[in-house]
């Protein structure tokens, strides 16, 4: 039994101490929306916060986030308020989609320490994570759009 | 979600009020019936097309299986359109699995085909959701007339609104819904009826795509969230050593026997953590526990003896090398795929012959979304449920039904979104692997590949050789053009191998084919990819070698045809072609045709010569896709394929030894990433008014020769081998 705040509520997980934090939050939780890619940290589909860094969570065990705050896409915002997510949505982003959770993730972390990235900062920050459909321009003019907007 | 499960169809056709439009088995493709006409269909699956309630919802079953390229919205837009639907009030939702009611007809046979394959969405289903959705409108339109009294010919629609303009009445679609009644036979329309192109309010603006806000906050149900009460999951462990049967990787046909497992430590994992028990399946093993994580601990833990396989000893770099053989070879067998005019005259009376030789490794698709699937068998074992993401829902159903022994009708087929096809997702194999397991373990399985099995078992694009030789005239003009690919795959070595764009009289186009027990299959354009990389590197050499432009040699000396004149002249205007580059910088172009439409594309690149690093700074591509249905989707589609592309030529390779893929996970199967991103990629659609043409794989077959000749022009030196990985590159500069 682990237990840890996610997106701001407690849970407690019934699940081996060592089993990967993905999947302690995708079938012992529910919360489906960060994703197994390649469960060895190289793709970023997975990425949620712990403590407000950005990491993957396939490659964390659920041990070791005991009384640690993570949060998943889920907990963003509540109702897809989040600039991010709005901007993900003006600029038409997504495609299969299976990336974005990660990709959206990862950019919360780069905002939350530079509300001003430029297109340099943003391509360092993002380029572990992975996106099949090659949607990465559209994800730094998102990026750039939610760092302009607020 | 937007997307329901669509448990059963007739219930919910009973239940509601308003007008549902049904269609039923036909054998003339997508026909709208009424609901009389439905049930008075005995046994028939009775399933509304287009379903419009009291309050002016507007429901549209989408055959359009969502895996980024946008079809989900794109089909059911074009019925809206036509139907003159408030496209607000519109909800979408899936279509069964059921080709005979939904398919369309296969162009390459007699079958109905929900295959979302080859670009072929909205180009094959674009007459018919046209024709269904003006019928829908023309009974609405007569129920308004029959109301108030009036010759239906004077009445005009707006969204969802019937409106008599001589007296201002007005009744919604939705009004109507709660009165009014289909005939039993609906009204012909005539094509002259449909809607002008001026006409349009959806086809041709940029309407958002549906699924997106499902996708900026982990909403989007893909198979592999899908969890059902008392489920299990599985982690599969099959044979490292492929063991395909010539074509048996067809859909439908894709039981790989032999490669069996021999024995393995079966007290051992059983003994694991949470593990429930090992299925063996015909070419692997299932490992099935109460979580996942049990299951492929399990799974890794497992040491097993495998039965000979047909790929034992194979290595995919000797195999190149035969190729060579086989091509010198004058008794080897040979499929010919073009024949015209009098080729051996060609080359007798040639001034000049040209000859080069090309070779591309093996692809894997490489989508996000590792393969899965879940199913349901009930306890009588007579029906079962899947949930999978499809490109071809019907192969999938009729593959789960054969795994089980049942007919086709006995499963049901809830469609996901899926995390990436490009062409992987069409043949239902791990959805009848999920089936087995759940039959044999008798309770609701979810079957995850790891990352690492989807690449061992993957179905590549095969790897090829090719040998190009031309004959040019005094005046420089090409007369005569001999292609032969060889290689593994039968069609898919050939897709793009036919150059109807440009006019060489004499042409001799061959393939010779080999099998090696590798797995292959259909990949973003598939042949496209390493067949336009060698005739338009080739064309590019004997333009080089003629002092002409390139541009101007395929119009010129290639015989281009207008519709390639088009794409190459918006190409010119759109690159600013003439204008010099900056220093340490070239240009290299390309023609590409893939399903239809045709595209000019232009690369601008760099070399970094100490690491061979291959630099593209801007892309161009114009396209001749016919009238396209959603702008903005259709460009963004592109703009994938141009990244897909250039991550396939510059990074993409899977060898193979001894049978075994080599590459494991992402750390030595590289795509393409951010920092690898060109500055700036700019995708134009030529305006025409031709039917829609395919969009989804035009944008990146163009590449490897775009990229290979814009290297020429910086080196002088030509890459012949895909993809161009700085090792290739540095090798390449010292020849």
């Amino acid at each position: 039994m682990v237990s840890f705040t996610l997106n701001n509520r407690q849970v407690s997980v019934e699940a081996d101490p060592k089993t990967p934090l993905l999947w302690a939050i995708r079938d012992h939780v529910g919360l489906t929306g960060t994703k197994y890619g390649c469960g060895a940290g190289l793709c970023g589909a997975c990425t949620i916060h712990i403590d407000g860094t950005a990491q993957r969570a396939c490659q964390i065990d659920t041990g070791s986030v005991a009384g640690k705050k993570v949060m998943t896409i889920e907990g963003l915002s509540p109702d897809s308020s989040h600039p991010l997510q709005k901007a993900w949505i003006m600029e038409e982003v997504p495609q299969c989609g299976y990336c974005q959770s990660g990709q959206i993730m990862k950019a919360a972390e780069l905002l939350a320490r530079n509300a001003k990235p430029t297109r340099a900062d943003i391509i360092t920050h993002m380029d572990g994570n992975i996106c099949r459909c090659g949607t990465y321009h559209r994800i730094i003019a998102a990026i750039e759009r939610a760092s302009r907007e607020g | 979600m937007i997307i329901e499960s669509n448990i059963s169809r007739r219930s919910v056709l009973a239940g509601l009020s308003g007008m549902s439009f049904c269609i039923a088995l036909g054998n003339d493709g997508v026909r709208l019936m009424s609901q009389a006409q439905a049930n008075a269909l005995a046994n028939a699956p009775v399933t509304p097309w287009v379903r419009i309630a009291a309050d002016g919802k507007i429901t549209i079953l989408s055959a359009g299986a969502e895996m980024g390229q946008g079809s989900m919205t794109s089909l059911p837009l074009i019925l809206a359109e036509e139907m003159d639907a408030d496209w607000s009030n519109v909800a979408i939702e899936w279509t069964p699995a059921d080709p005979k009611i939904y398919g369309y007809k296969d162009p390459f046979g007699t079958e109905q085909l929900m295959w979302i394959v080859g670009s072929r969405a909205v180009q094959l289903y674009f007459n018919q959701l046209r024709m269904a959705g003006a019928q829908v409108r023309k009974v609405l339109i007569a129920n308004a007339a029959q109301k108030w009294g009036v010759d239906a010919a004077t009445l005009k629609t707006e969204p969802s609104v019937v409106i008599n303009p001589a007296t201002g009445q007005r009744l919604s679609y939705g009004e109507i819904a709660a009165f009014g009644t289909i005939p039993a036979t609906l009204p012909a329309v005539d094509t002259k009826e449909l809607k002008e192109r001026t006409q349009f309010r959806l086809i041709g603006k940029s309407v958002p795509r549906r699924d997106t806000p499902f996708k900026v906050n982990g909403s989007a149900q893909y198979a592999i969230d899908v969890k059902l009460p008392g489920m299990v999951y599985a982690s599969t462990l099959h044979s490292p050593v492929h063991n395909a049967q010539a074509g048996v990787w067809d859909p439908g046909k894709q039981e790989q026997t032999g490669a069996a497992p021999e024995s393995w430590n079966d007290a051992e994992v059983k003994a694991m953590q949470g593990v429930i028990g090992i299925i063996a399946l015909p070419n692997g093993l299932a490992v099935v526990a109460d979580h996942f994580e049990n299951a492929k601990a399990g799974r890794d833990a497992l040491k097993v003896n495998w039965k000979n396989a047909k790929a034992a000893g194979f290595n995919s770099g000797q195999a190149l090398e035969d190729y060579v053989r086989i091509h010198a070879d004058p008794n080897a067998q040979t499929a010919k795929l073009e024949e015209k005019g009098d080729v051996k005259g060609a080359f007798a009376s040639a001034t000049k012959a040209y000859h080069a030789e090309f070779r591309s490794d093996y692809g894997y698709h490489a989508q996000m979304e590792p393969l899965n699937a879940v199913v349901r068998v009930n306890d009588a074992g007579d029906k079962a449920e899947v949930w999978e993401g499809s490109q071809a829902p019907d192969e999938s159903r009729k593959a789960v039904a054969k795994a089980l022994g049942l007919k086709d009708e006995q499963v049901d087929f809830h469609q996901c979104y899926m995390g990436g096809g490009f062409g992987r997702r069409s043949i239902g194999d791990y959805a009848a692997e999920c089936a087995r397991i759940a039959k044999e373990v008798r309770r609701p399985v979810k079957l995850i590949w790891t990352r690492e099995e989807d690449i061992a078992q993957g179905m590549f694009r095969p790897q090829s050789f090719q040998c190009l030789e031309a004959a040019t005239d005094a005046s420089g003009k090409v007369t005569g053009w001999k292609h032969c690919v060889v290689g593994d795959g039968e069609f898919l070595l050939i897709t793009g191998i036919k150059i109807p764009y440009y006019g060489v009289s004499n042409q001799h186009i061959e393939r010779r084919g080999v099998s090696h027990g590798i797995k292959l299959k259909h990949w973003r354009a598939v042949g496209h990819v390493f067949n336009t990389f060698a005739i338009e590197s080739f064309v590019d050499q004997m333009a080089a070698d003629q002092g002409v432009d390139p541009i101007e040699f395929r119009f010129e000396r290639m015989g281009a045809s207008p519709k390639a004149r088009k794409v190459f002249e918006t190409l010119a205007q759109m690159s600013d072609y003439k204008a010099s580059r900056p220093q340490g910088r070239t240009i290299g172009i390309s023609i590409t045709e893939r399903s239809g439409s045709l595209g000019a594309g232009a690369v601008e690149i760099s070399l970094d010569a100490a690491s061979g690093k291959i630099r593209v700074h801007k892309v161009w591509l114009a396209v001749d896709g016919g009238l396209v249905v959603q702008p903005a989707a259709a460009k963004a589609n592109v703009e994938s394929a141009i990244i897909y592309g250039l991550s396939s030529v510059l990074h993409e390779r899977i060898t193979i030894k001894d049978g075994a893929v080599e590459q494991s996970n992402f750390h030595d199967y590289n795509v393409m990433r951010m920092s690898d991103l060109p500055d700036e990629m700019t995708v134009q659609f030529v305006d025409v008014d031709t039917r829609p043409t395919g969009l989804g794989e035009i944008g990146n077959p163009f590449i490897g020769g775009a990229v290979s000749n814009a290297f020429y022009r910086l080196t002088g030196k030509r890459l012949r081998h895909l993809p161009f990985t700085p090792e290739r590159v540095l090798e390449t500069l010292k020849t």
